[in-house]
């Protein structure tokens, strides 16, 4: 018995050692999954980048349903993970619950910057800013006039892409005729290409000859038709030009794998508050590389870089769709 | 709106359709065989992954439609062995399947592919393309034949056709042929049939078989032909709403098309218009995303007719003795 005692505390005695020595980071994806070839895989290249450079490991789950949102960060706070790195709109809600609950447990949370809570670093990007520029590039690159849009699921955030997007179109080319779909109202819209697919057909045939999807695993079947149909496409928040060569017309970065990376290196001294990440601070912009290189003339890029000075000194402002929960230049 | 993009909303009501109907089919002749199938997404889903898999590896998009054919009659036997041979309850098992496809297919794609549970984009042979009919370039400038022969009938992948053929050709099996009779009757009284002689199980397990053999292609045309690769849970429902379909057209054939056509053109629609103006009043999308599902209720209420089930569909046969 004695023995059985001495045996039980020594291994409670590592298990505490072992939780207070490495405070791992953890990462909770959204629902779209850790490959998603887009928002949750740039979360997942920075933790990565940050694992392979300081030779840490942090703890993941993917989140299946919403029930398994609060479950999860639970799970993780009680475990001694610090910060808890959780990503997408969707986690605001539970975040509330849960963080008060931890006082001691720094939260990061991506694309949420409402809440009030004092142990929380929000960070927004200002893809509206990003989404200005590659729509000043498909306007330019568009030889119909018309130019086209696919949302994923309607929500505020899908519409702010598509707000910056008609802007930038209309300050290059005042006459330009916008396109404007959402996949759906439900979270299957983040992963119906056929879907995506129809959509893009159907604005085609509406003139459209580029179009930007800002729809998770739905955008894989607007580009795919998008290059069958010998139009261009424009990808978004990972650099998404390599999936169709020479078809793929840019990509809006958001670099959310800067933000995972930041949070993850500062560790449990992550700096709270709420941060936005604009052009100015390199949170979004568009993709170059080899694969869409002949697609972007020099005149383009010239004009495209001014108008990023221009929003990054403060002379050119693009409206916010969430200023007012409506677009100047777009109507949904 | 103009004559042209009324083709163009009908050519996307046909291929929207397409992987309906093909699943509708199927459900037909499981159900009207007395076994009721509510896994007929799940196995859409297992025949759209391992076609395109198969697909991607070899090169060969009809290896892949053999390879999604087969996944689909794999769980359409478990479905079978669960529900005949063990007398199990049909929906459970059905539930199950839906369960099986949608967690297997991820895990599986993303130990071969690596790629986050897709798999890599198809090129070349390793997708079903369009046909062009003959005659379709030269009568395309015939004033209206011409554009809704070149742009409506012709250019579909051949998956469609099959679909459309299909039609005809189960309703001449359900209705004019002794295996049609057989099978029918099992799903109405299978203690007359087996009072025959025939065997009840065999007849169920090859309505079963068909079954899987429909939902494979539904599959396989979603992955290869409307799209080159696999997106996990890319069916998104469309098994369910074939299912809707079936209670819609009233478990018969003909009736099956059109209803799974008008559900293609109420999704074209959406698709199109996203929210539609009539006047002072603006329809908004959802509703025409959920007109499948609220028809189907009407019909089930009994507004437009009854539908009535086959008799002894969901409840296992067991033979006395």
């Amino acid at each position: 018995m004695t023995m059985m005692k001495t045996l039980l505390g020594a291994a409670a005695g590592l298990a505490l050692a072992a939780g207070a020595a490495m405070a791992e980071p953890a990462l909770i994806f959204d629902l779209g999954g850790k490959f998603d070839k887009s928002f949750n895989e740039a979360a997942f290249n920075g933790a990565e980048k940050w694992a392979k450079e300081t030779g840490g490991t942090y703890r993941e789950i993917e989140m299946q349903s919403e029930a398994q949102r609060e479950q999860a960060l639970r799970r993780f706070a009680e475990s001694g993970a610090n910060p808890i790195v959780t990503m997408g709109f969707a986690m605001a809600d539970p975040l509330s619950a849960v963080a008060p609950d931890y006082p001691d447990t720094k939260f990061v949370v991506i694309d949420v910057n409402w809440l009030d809570l004092p142990n929380v670093r929000q960070v927004s990007f200002a893809e509206h800013e990003g989404s200005y520029l590659v729509g000043m590039l498909a306007a330019m690159a568009s030889k119909t006039g018309t130019v086209g849009f696919i949302g994923g699921m309607d929500v505020p955030l899908i519409r702010h892409f598509g707000c910056g997007y008609a802007q930038g179109a209309k300050a290059v080319n005042p006459d330009v005729k916008i396109v404007a779909n959402m996949t759906g109202t439900t979270p299957a819209a983040w992963n119906d290409p056929v879907k995506g697919s129809e959509l893009t057909k159907a604005q085609i045939s509406q003139g459209a000859d580029v179009i930007y999807a800002a729809a998770g695993g739905t955008g894989v079947g607007v580009l795919q038709t998008a290059a069958d149909e010998g139009i261009l496409s424009i990808g978004v928040d990972s650099n998404q030009n390599h999936l169709h060569p020479g078809k793929v017309l840019t990509s809006m970065l958001k670099r959310v794998d800067v933000a995972v990376y930041e949070a993850m290196t500062a560790g449990e001294n992550v700096e709270t508050g709420v941060f936005t990440m604009g052009l100015k601070e390199d949170g979004v912009g568009y993709a170059m590389d080899e694969n869409n290189a002949a697609l972007v003339t020099d005149e383009m890029k010239t004009k495209v870089e001014e108008a990023k000075a221009k929003i990054i000194d403060g002379s050119l402002k693009v409206e916010s769709y969430y200023t007012n929960d409506s677009c100047p230049a777009l109507s949904f | 709106m103009d004559f042209l993009t009324i083709l163009q909303i009908l050519d996307s009501s046909v291929r929207l359709a397409t992987p309906l109907l093909l699943a509708c089919l199927a459900g037909l002749y499981s159900e009207r065989a007395g076994i009721f199938d509510i896994g007929l997404e799940g196995k859409m889903l297992a025949a759209a992954f391992l076609s395109a898999a198969v697909a991607a590896v070899t090169g060969s998009v009809w290896l892949g439609l053999l390879a999604g054919i087969a996944a689909s009659m794999v769980l359409s036997g478990l479905h079978g062995l669960a529900s005949i041979t063990f007398r199990g309850n049909q929906l459970i098992s059905g539930v199950a399947i839906n369960f099986l496809a949608s967690g297997l297919t991820v895990l599986v794609a993303q130990d071969w592919f690596a790629q986050g549970g897709r798999t890599p984009s198809l090129g070349g042979d390793a997708r079903f393309t369009g046909l062009t009919l003959p005659f379709a370039d030269a009568l395309a400038g015939v004033p209206v034949i011409g554009p809704v022969y070149a742009e409506l009938i012709s250019g579909h992948s051949i998956l469609v056709y099959l679909a459309v053929a299909a039609v005809p050709a189960t309703w001449w099996v359900l209705y004019r042929t002794r295996f049609g009779l057989r099978l029918r009757a099992v799903g109405e009284n299978p203690a007359a049939v087996d009072t025959a002689g025939i065997s009840v199980v065999g007849l169920r397990f090859a309505a079963v078989a068909i079954c899987g053999l429909l939902c494979g292609i539904a599959g396989a045309y979603l992955s290869t032909a409307l799209q080159a690769g696999f997106v996990k849970e890319m069916t998104a429902g469309r098994g369910f709403i074939a299912l809707a379909a079936l209670i819609f057209a009233k478990w018969r054939p003909w009736q099956a098309m059109w209803a799974c056509l008008l559900f293609g053109v109420l999704q074209a629609i959406a698709l199109r218009y996203q929210n539609i103006r009539l006047g002072e009043i603006t329809i908004p999308v959802q509703v025409m995303d959920a007109l499948p599902y609220v028809l189907t209720v009407v019909i089930l209420a009994g507004f437009v007719g009854k539908a009535i089930a086959p008799r002894a569909g969901g409840e296992p046969y067991v033979k006395e003795r």
